[in-house]
């Protein structure tokens, strides 16, 4: 039962592929394969009633789907070309229900009903699913970059490619380019600045149509002759593809492929456009149209042109710009309201009537730091939108300490700046690649080059191990310190070392509730390990690659991870098999976040982009593009509403999830930003960088603005430079990068790295 | 510019000629020019493929440098099997050398004898990692503490020093403060103005805290004061500490001003401690002294070439200084000498006028010569050598003329052994073989003879050193090596291997940024003698200084120190006498092994007998203790 299964998933995925290379990139790609999470069957009935109704509907109504006209004719090519490949596979039954299907290409678009009509019944197909997705994440690699697999001959890549075979007169290419160069350089300012976009795209399609053709001079020449002229941000980009010299070397290469497959995105007003059209048109300049028609998709909007600041506050990325269409889902960005627990006055005798974790609005007497959340916030989900994991009590002792702790929160400001407290990692010999820290501060733990993962206690408590079995048969269990007997007081110790890695550990983070530890890995698995074992429990297989971050939700049990397959995925801790897997991004996944909420996934990329994913249903709700360089840090405001981003340009951008628009820019790094982090009541950003320094930047002065509807439907934002007025402090270290900041729940900044003499 | 270089860079190819190569190294001769390109255009796309793979790693790795473990990780997503056991010990493996019109890359591949290292004693294990915490902040602002970087770096002194109007807050971006003061001439709330006010003022060094004060005071006064325990501790504090930018103008003042007074009242003790002062500021890494240089270098070159630096010139022993003076000069031209400033011209200009000054007296002549040797064996072949003929005649004449005084009879018998001393080296590198005595005579005039038998020894020396290198390292350094090998070759690991951190960065920055000045005194030693077990450091100590105490005994006469605060340094002159080193606790042998008494041995070598140790080696041996012994005095007495 288990081939057609797999089969039927494989030519999903391939569907899905096709669909990506017929340039219908956004959201349809984004579908990922579902499974339930199977879990505590009395936590989760609410929650997957919750989820019934909204889960059928969730991929069709998906906002990238409006335009299948376009990318029809292309569609049925790439389909062929999947055929062929399973034909030449023997899979036979994967041709049949593809043919099938690719008669209501919409319907093929949406795995779940396909599926559910392939195999029938519920749990175990369920689990065969996600089996199937596991098996195959190789082939969703390719969906965003199907040569990836394709290292031997393969006839789709041809196909893909096949687009660069149309024959110009490669002598032209250079007078084709300089002559629109020269009209662009000619047309009225305010157009210029937009119309300059059409260079980079442009530039990169004509030397890798030349390449395609085998005119390798011809190629050199004109690479030489015009990159130049592309701006600096694509330096990376441009020195990929200036080693690219012959048509053998397409094949493999990913960044090329991420051009042809996905369509560079470009925002012109209508004048603009209508100017370059007109000019091509007049000079019968085809070649640059035809480029122009197939490989780009302008989008294009009524209004003033955008001066070019605008502009290159918003390119940079890979493909371009995110299309308006694809930041307008809504996204439920508030804060789920917070169980309410009572403070203890005297004694902790509320444990047991307050068994469960839904708020019961049984004695709203005290006024404690929860009362804010105690309105239901119009942007917040429902409490039950995805299944939460319930309140332990022990997880109900942390909440009502870190309350105790909230009141003698300091508060920050302009004029009252945090302290900061540093961890340096000595004899690290430059092997330190990731840091966490609990969220009450009191464990952190290192990942390390030589694939250890290291826990200390930052506290006087030492980490100690549980005892074996069969000591832990002799103790008496009805003791009240029954949980100081079990553990060993012999292996009490200041430091522990995990050994099972394989690989550089590059992610590292600990469960809220401070009993596991995730590390993801080099060798391309994800661990969970106890901590109170200090023993390794699970190792998630799925990403086929190193695996650059993960990260626990803040209600646990969910985490995220993300790699070079291109591949984010969302785990829960029981299940050794992905609960969904996002797809979209067009390079390595550098760094994933949870949302407060725990509903959204937040995900940065090699290809400059950062992605929002709703968990429930998998899409992509937000694609923000701006960042001049891989992003290596992520942080959501603790109120939810916003996200900073920091990247190897230095810059750190910060975003209005509600609206999808960048609000802010701070410059003042010289390096690569690799921890950003939001002081608890959100009044101060902290980032931490490569350049050995820690910032503090005004993030009340930076998010204190208006978003008047224009600049939310048009998405032109007009970013004032203050980033000095907004830096509030900078703190060199002596030689230690700075990879991970954490506020205390009393605001005091604690900051770690490698010291590097 | 950046555009062209990027071209450049992408259109680089491996040449065709390294595929030859490799496939002759695998047996496959005659390739055709055709594959040898193809195959060249495809391994160098390959291995851009692979390095921008890799550079991925080093993001990741959260690094700076890029590693073979990155190189080796990108290839396994590539599926290609690692490169094992690529992980050498230097940056780069193999050596260069050409010659002939051939230019040969290879492994250096060393003999190595095995007993040798079964004998050395095991490296010690890299220490564990660990983690240690510092308030990098408090409330807003940076404590100065050892674990943070000085408060205002030397770039910015830089700065300040070039550019006042470019100051800049610390620790604000320095072309954002500025913007920020563009608008902050507009806009007139509280900050922009004040920082408009700090522009138009640039930073007055007036203000010292309390805190400061006090320190200034208690580190001058140890500096100057009788105690030598507390001295070196106040030198060792100069030394490294990172906070003193602010004082160093006083430091500046205080010694110029200190050697102006003590100059004129033959106060020797404090020209030493006063040039040891200097050395300490030069030897802190966080210092920008560019600036102070018009007041140190003048009080520098006053203790090299006074003509009279003690009271009693017959007796004192201020050659020392000036020999540890010219050490300093020639440390600073070597640091501060840049094409507008000069220094080391205009210095080797001073030096040279006065020594062709034929009334100069003995001591300035000394102090000449001292300062210009120092500066490096070109100096010597282009300055020095030239005028051996004529200022062998003038030792001469005093040397073997009527008697007129005594201080000339010693200011000539100091000037001569310092010539031999310096010039043997040079001239054995530079005449060839046959050392015959006559010639060196007709050469060199009154000094030939002696000459020869130096620049003798010194070959014999070096041949001796050249067969038995691996004897004489392991004898002479062998408890050395364990401090600095331990220290360069791990890099990383040794620095950590103290629980503080402040300690290595400095040293470790020392030793890189001056690395092959031999004739001064290193830095770093300071601290690692005291970290390393002491009875190693100081028999090694003990072994040099005994041989050289024994070679002066001969000569100098036992004379009482003039003051009492001088003893120790006055004493080691006298030191010969063998009573007093013994009877003495240890440090008095370590005292005895400073730069005077090298100097002192080497005179009787010369003329009386040949002493048990060949002087060439001797010279080479001492200077590198030499060099580690104001390091070595200051922390002797703890």
């Amino acid at each position: 039962i288990r081939l057609p299964v797999f089969s039927s998933a494989h030519a999903h995925f391939i569907c899905k592929m096709a669909a990506v290379q017929g340039g219908l990139v956004d959201a349809v790609e984004e579908k990922t394969i579902k499974s339930e999470p199977v879990a505590d069957a009395t936590a989760n009935n609410s929650a997957n009633d919750a989820r019934a109704p909204s889960s059928s509907p969730g991929s069709g109504v998906s906002p990238g789907v409006n335009k299948p006209a376009a990318g029809a004719a292309e569609d049925q090519q790439t389909l062929l070309a999947v055929l062929q490949f399973l034909r030449k596979n023997n899979l036979s039954e994967s041709v049949e229900i593809l043919r099938r299907e690719a008669g209501l290409p919409e319907d093929s678009l949406d795995q779940k009903g396909g599926d559910s009509t392939g195999t029938g019944l519920g749990g175990p197909e369920a689990d065969g699913r996600t089996d199937a997705g596991s098996l195959l994440s190789r082939v969703t690699v390719s969906s965003s970059a199907p040569s990836k697999a394709v290292a031997e001959d393969q006839p789709d890549v041809n196909v893909v490619l096949s687009a660069y075979s149309q024959q110009g007169d490669p002598a032209l290419y250079e007078v084709y380019y300089s002559g629109l160069k020269k009209f662009i350089e000619t047309v009225l300012d305010c157009h210029r600045a937009e119309l300059s976009q059409v260079f980079y795209p442009l530039f990169v399609h004509m030397y890798l149509e030349l390449v395609y053709n085998n005119h390798e001079n011809k190629a050199k020449a004109f690479f030489e002759k015009f990159s130049g002229d592309q701006e600096c941000y694509y330096q990376d980009d441009l020195r990929v593809l200036c080693s690219l010299t012959k048509k053998e070397h397409m094949r493999g290469n990913e960044t090329l492929l991420d051009f042809r497959t996905s369509k560079f995105v470009l925002r012109i007003s209508r004048d603009s456009y209508q100017l370059l059209k007109r000019h091509l048109q007049e000079r019968q300049n085809n070649q640059i149209w035809n480029i122009i028609q197939e490989h780009l998709y302008i989008d294009i909007f009524d209004g003033m042109p955008r001066s070019k600041g605008q502009i290159d506050a918003m390119s940079g990325s890979l493909a371009g710009e995110a299309k308006r269409e694809a930041n307008k889902a809504k996204v439920y960005y508030g804060l789920l309201k917070e169980p309410e627990i009572e403070l203890p006055l005297d004694d902790e005798d509320e444990e047991a009537e307050n068994e469960e974790g839904k708020p019961k609005k049984k004695k709203p007497k005290k006024d404690n730091m929860g009362s804010k959340s105690k309105k239901q916030d119009p942007n917040a989900p429902s409490q039950t939108r995805i299944p939460l994991p319930e309140l332990k009590d022990s997880d109900k002792l942390d909440k009502i300490m870190n309350m105790k702790e909230a009141t003698k929160r300091i508060r920050l400001g302009p004029d009252n700046l945090p302290s900061i407290c540093f961890y340096s990692f000595l004899n690290a010999y430059q092997g330190l690649t990731a840091v966490d820290l609990t969220d009450d501060s009191s464990l952190i733990a290192g990942g390390f080059a030589d694939s250890t993962v290291r826990v200390w206690s930052v506290t006087p408590k030492k980490l100690r191990k549980v005892k074996s079995a069969a000591d832990l048969n002799m103790i008496d269990k009805e003791s009240d310190d029954v949980l100081e007997r079990i553990m060993d007081e012999k292996t009490a110790s200041e430091s522990k070392i995990l050994y099972g890695h394989s690989g550089p550990v590059y992610g590292i983070s600990f469960s809220p509730d401070r009993n596991y530890l995730l590390s993801s890995s080099e060798d391309g698995t994800i661990r969970l390990w106890s901590l109170q074992t200090f023993t390794c429990l699970v190792g998630y297989k799925g990403h086929n690659y190193p695996v650059w971050d993960t990260q626990f939700s803040p209600h646990g049990y969910y985490f995220v991870s993300g790699g070079h397959d291109r591949v984010a995925r969302l785990w829960a801790t029981d299940h050794y098999q992905p609960l969904r897997m996002f797809s979209g991004h067009l390079a390595d996944i550098t760094c994933t976040r949870f949302h407060p909420n725990s509903n959204y996934v937040v995900t940065g990329s090699s290809d400059r982009t950062i992605r929002l994913w709703d968990v429930l249903n998998g899409n992509c709700v937000r694609i923000f593009t701006g960042h001049k360089g891989p992003i290596h840090a992520l942080a959501f405001s603790p109120n939810g509403k916003f996200l900073a981003s920091g990247a190897t340009d230095g810059r750190v951008l910060l975003w209005d999830i509600g609206h999808g628009l960048m609000v802010g820019e701070l410059k003042g790094h010289t390096d690569t930003i690799y921890s950003l982090r939001f002081s608890r009541d959100s009044e101060i950003l902290a980032s931490g960088s490569m350049d050995n320094t820690v910032r503090l930047w005004d993030a009340t002065k930076a998010f204190d603005l208006e978003t008047d509807d224009f600049t939310a439907a048009t998405g032109h934002i007009h970013l004032q430079d203050n980033s000095q007025e907004l830096l509030l402090g900078s703190y060199m270290t002596k030689s230690t990068p700075v990879i991970h900041l954490h506020f205390t729940r009393r605001n005091l900044l604690l900051a770690a790295g490698g010291y590097n003499p | 510019m950046a555009e062209e270089r990027r071209q450049k860079q992408c259109s680089v190819t491996l040449p065709t000629e390294s595929m030859k190569a490799i496939a002759e190294s695998i047996g496959v001769g005659q390739l055709q020019e055709e594959s040898c390109t193809a195959l060249s255009e495809e391994v160098s796309y390959r291995i851009k493929e692979i390095a921008q793979d890799a550079l991925k790693f080093m993001h990741h790795g959260k690094r700076r440098k890029l590693t073979t473990s990155d190189i080796d990780n990108a290839l396994k997503l590539k599926n290609v099997e690692p490169l094992y056991g690529f992980q050498s010990q230097e940056f780069i493996p193999f050596r260069f050398a050409s010659g002939g019109g051939r230019e040969l890359h290879f492994y250096e591949e060393k003999e190595v004898d095995l007993s040798d290292i079964i004998n050395t004693p095991l490296p010690r294990v890299p220490l564990d990692v660990s983690l240690k915490a510092h308030w990098l902040s408090i409330d807003g602002t940076q404590p100065s503490i050892p674990e943070n970087p000085p408060p205002v770096p030397k770039e910015q002194q830089k700065v300040e020093s070039t550019e006042p109007l470019k100051v800049v807050k610390p620790g604000q971006e320095e072309d954002g403060s500025i913007q920020a003061k563009g608008q902050g001439a507009a806009q007139s709330d509280g900050k922009g103005k004040d920082k408009g006010l700090i522009r138009l003022k640039p930073r007055s060094t007036h203000e010292l805290s309390v805190e400061q004060q006090l320190y200034y005071k208690e580190i001058t006064e140890a500096c100057v004061g009788s105690c030598e325990a507390k001295r070196a501790e106040a030198l060792q504090s100069i030394a490294t500490d990172p906070g003193l930018y602010q004082m160093l103008p006083r430091f500046s003042t205080f010694i110029s001003e200190g050697v102006r007074v003590n100059v004129v009242q033959n106060n020797l003790a404090l020209l030493i401690y006063l040039m040891r002062m200097v050395k300490a500021l030069m030897d802190n890494p966080t210092l920008y002294l560019e600036k102070y240089l018009h007041e140190l270098i003048p009080a520098v070159v006053t203790c090299i070439v006074s003509k009279q630096l003690c009271l009693r010139p017959d007796v004192d022993n201020h050659w020392a200084l000036r020999d540890f003076a010219a050490r300093l000069m020639a440390q600073s031209c070597k640091t501060f000498s840049t094409t507008t400033n000069n220094i080391q011209s205009r210095i080797t200009k001073t030096f040279t006028k006065s020594w062709l000054d034929d009334k100069t007296q003995w001591t300035t002549r000394y102090g000449c010569i001292a300062g210009l040797a120092e500066l490096g064996p070109d100096v010597i072949k282009t300055l020095i050598l030239p005028r051996l003929t004529v200022e062998g005649a003038r030792i001469k004449a005093v040397m073997e003329g009527p008697v007129i005084s005594n201080i000339d009879k010693i200011g000539a018998d100091h000037v001569q052994s310092l010539l031999l001393k310096h010039c043997a080296s040079v001239i054995a590198k530079l005449r060839p073989q046959p050392d015959v005595v006559d010639q060196y005579r007709t050469d060199y005039g009154y000094l030939g003879p002696m000459l020869c038998s130096h620049v003798m020894k010194a070959r014999t020396q070096a041949a001796l050193q050249a067969q038995q290198v691996n004897r004489t390292t392991l004898t002479i350094t062998q408890p050395r090596p364990t401090l600095t090998v331990s220290q360069s070759g791990l890099s990383g690991s040794t620095g950590p291997r103290t629980p503080s951190i402040i300690k290595v960065p400095s040293s470790l920055a020392l030793m890189s940024q001056r690395p092959g000045t031999p004739s001064q005194p290193s830095p770093p030693a300071t601290k690692y003698i005291v970290m390393a077990t002491s009875s190693g450091a100081a028999s090694t100590q003990q072994v040099i200084t005994l041989s050289s105490s024994q070679s002066a005994s001969p000569v100098t006469t036992s004379v009482h120190s003039a003051t009492s605060a001088l003893q120790p340094l006055v004493k080691l002159d006298s030191g010969g006498s063998t009573g007093l080193t013994a009877s003495r606790p240890l440090q008095k042998y370590i005292v005895v092994s400073l730069p005077p008494s090298a100097s002192s041995s080497l005179e009787p070598k010369s003329t009386v007998i040949p002493t048990p140790i060949p002087s060439a080696s001797l010279d080479g041996g001492l200077k590198l203790e030499r060099s580690d012994s104001p390091g070595v005095r200051t922390q002797s007495p703890h």
